[in-house]
């Protein structure tokens, strides 16, 4: 059984959507590192990240896992993130035949899912067509 | 450093094995490893397995297996790196044999995987993706093979139907290995009209779910020669790692770490990519096969697609890929598969793989990678009459 430590650490990334810029090279992380894979930092300051981008790639998933099969068909995208940061994130609220490679979407605090025989709500955030 | 062999391979038929336990598998493959080296007692062992305690509640599997296998006291570990651990098993036992730390080294593979439901499994095998970042949101390994192929689509151009080609091949391929989980033939048709897992994948793009095992036996060259037996040589080994998350690629079609372990491979074994003259690499997912194509040197960078369907990677073609059916036809029990890469190519390499033999191959090339191509390792054999 999961515990809320592991759910409550992940908040600042999960419902700020914070990363953390390497204050050496100015690359911003998400979620946030202890060193920099770029240059090999150890220093970072937390930024929000915005909340506009753009769709990489996208799939549509029929087969979904324990906790997420009532949910099927649903979109699940790579979200690259104006200033370059790039995330996993399902794509709600759209057309799933209209979905495009490039397509413009905007990030929003959303429920995930329902984690564990206990039901605990966890969420974070999809992003929506913009 | 001495220069290492396999001197004994063993692998049993894969599939829905359920009146058979993890520690049978295991040690049936084991067991028939021995006996095709002729060795009583082995000096180690090394256990390539992702996740027996999520798919049977079983773990600490060196002391089970060593147990089980009659070898106690003995050297063992069991390794993970999700779908790479046979590979990685393999990559321990020959540094073991290579660096004198042991003469006769077991590396085995075993997987027990449907002993849990279909959404069990396919949870299991998501602990191989982010847990916190991938996994969270729903994500599921055919889902994140889709995000793949639908990126190698929009830019190179790749289409459903050379994809489908690869899962058509391997079948055929596989058709004719005794030992494969699916051994009936596919058309372009049945994979393009097979039910969506996760789009643009179908269910005939994606590997199995399997229980078996496969097991080779590492020795000093010096000692296999005296076996009366072609030598199968190990003359190349690479190792690698890249972000386990997809989203933190900069090329989201381009597996990186493959590239890096077959670079050291090629260069342990003095040779290119064009040198190769037959290739069992990791097809998870119809599109992996496309890509590790190309990151191994075999294909141009998005060209791997276009190659498969010209039947350049078939085994009558150029270079035959997955002679044995690769892991969409034999199966893919996760931590035994780079084992079994091992297994195929020592039989290919002493003319002894039956109906699926290829002809006359000298030189054999073995990808294993863990999930979306997080870890790799590369692995070369070479025979001597």
């Amino acid at each position: 059984m999961n515990t809320s430590p592991r759910y409550w650490r992940e908040i600042p990334q999960r419902y700020r959507l914070e990363g953390g810029r390497c204050t050496t090279c100015g690359k911003i992380h998400y979620p946030p590192r202890l060193i920099c894979p770029e240059c090999k930092g150890r220093a970072f300051e937390t930024v929000a990240l915005p909340l506009d981008g753009k769709v990489l790639t996208y799939t549509v998933v029929h087969v979904g896992p324990s906790g997420f099969s009532d949910e099927t068909p649903y979109a699940l995208g790579i979200i690259e993130l104006a200033g370059g940061v790039r995330l996993m994130s399902q794509i709600v609220d759209v057309d799933l035949e209209s979905l495009k490679v490039g397509m413009p979407v905007r990030m929003e605090f959303r429920c995930i899912q329902k984690e564990g025989a206990s039901g605990l709500l966890c969420y974070g955030h999809k992003c929506v067509p913009a | 450093m001495r220069d290492v062999a396999v001197i004994g391979v063993g692998m049993n038929r894969w599939g829905e094995l359920w009146d058979k336990s993890l520690r049978a598998i295991f040690v049936e493959s084991a067991l028939a490893a021995m006996d095709d080296a002729g060795v009583d007692h082995i000096d180690a062992m090394l256990i390539g397995c992702m996740t027996s305690g999520l798919f049977t509640e079983q773990e600490h599997l060196a002391s089970l297996l060593s147990d089980y296998l009659a070898v106690n006291p003995v050297g063992a570990v069991r390794v993970e790196s999700a779908c790479s651990s046979g590979g990685n098993a393999v990559r321990l036992g020959l540094i073991q044999v290579a660096s004198g730390a042991a003469d006769i080294v077991l590396v085995g593979g075993v997987e027990k995987m449907t002993d849990v439901d279909g959404g069990g499994a396919t949870a299991a095998l998501a602990t191989a993706a982010d847990t916190e970042y991938e996994s969270y949101h729903g994500a599921t390994f055919p889902a994140l093979y889709a995000l793949i192929a639908r990126a190698h689509m929009e830019r190179y151009g790749t289409t459903r139907e050379q994809l489908a080609s690869v899962a058509v091949k391997n079948h055929e391929n596989g058709s004719l290995n005794p030992r494969a989980q699916f051994r009936n033939k596919l058309t372009i048709e049945d994979v393009l009209n097979s039910s969506a897992v996760a789009d643009p994948l179908r269910l005939l793009d994606c590997s199995p779910i399997t229980d078996g095992s496969a097991a080779v036996i590492l020795a000093p060259v010096e000692m296999a020669k005296k076996l009366g037996k072609p030598v199968v040589k190990i003359t190349g080994s690479g190792i690698a790692t890249d972000s386990i998350a997809l989203h933190s690629r900069d090329d989201l079609t381009y597996l990186k770490a493959t590239e890096r372990a077959a670079e050291q491979a090629y260069a342990q074994a003095g040779i290119g990519p064009k040198d190769v003259d037959f290739a069992e690499v990791h097809d998870c997912f119809t599109i992996a096969e496309i890509c590790v194509t190309e990151a191994l040197g075999f294909f141009e960078r998005g060209q791997g697609a276009r190659a498969a369907q010209a039947g350049e990677t078939s085994r009558n073609g150029k270079r035959p890929v997955n002679a044995s059916g690769g892991l969409k036809s034999k199966g893919h029990p996760v931590g035994a598969t780079g084992v079994a890469q091992i297994v195929e190519l020592t039989e290919q390499l002493r003319g002894t793989a039956g109906d699926r033999q290829l002809k006359s191959p000298r030189r054999g090339l073995a990808q294993n990678m863990g999930g979306t191509g997080g870890s790799t390792t590369v692995h070369i054999l070479e025979v001597t009459p």
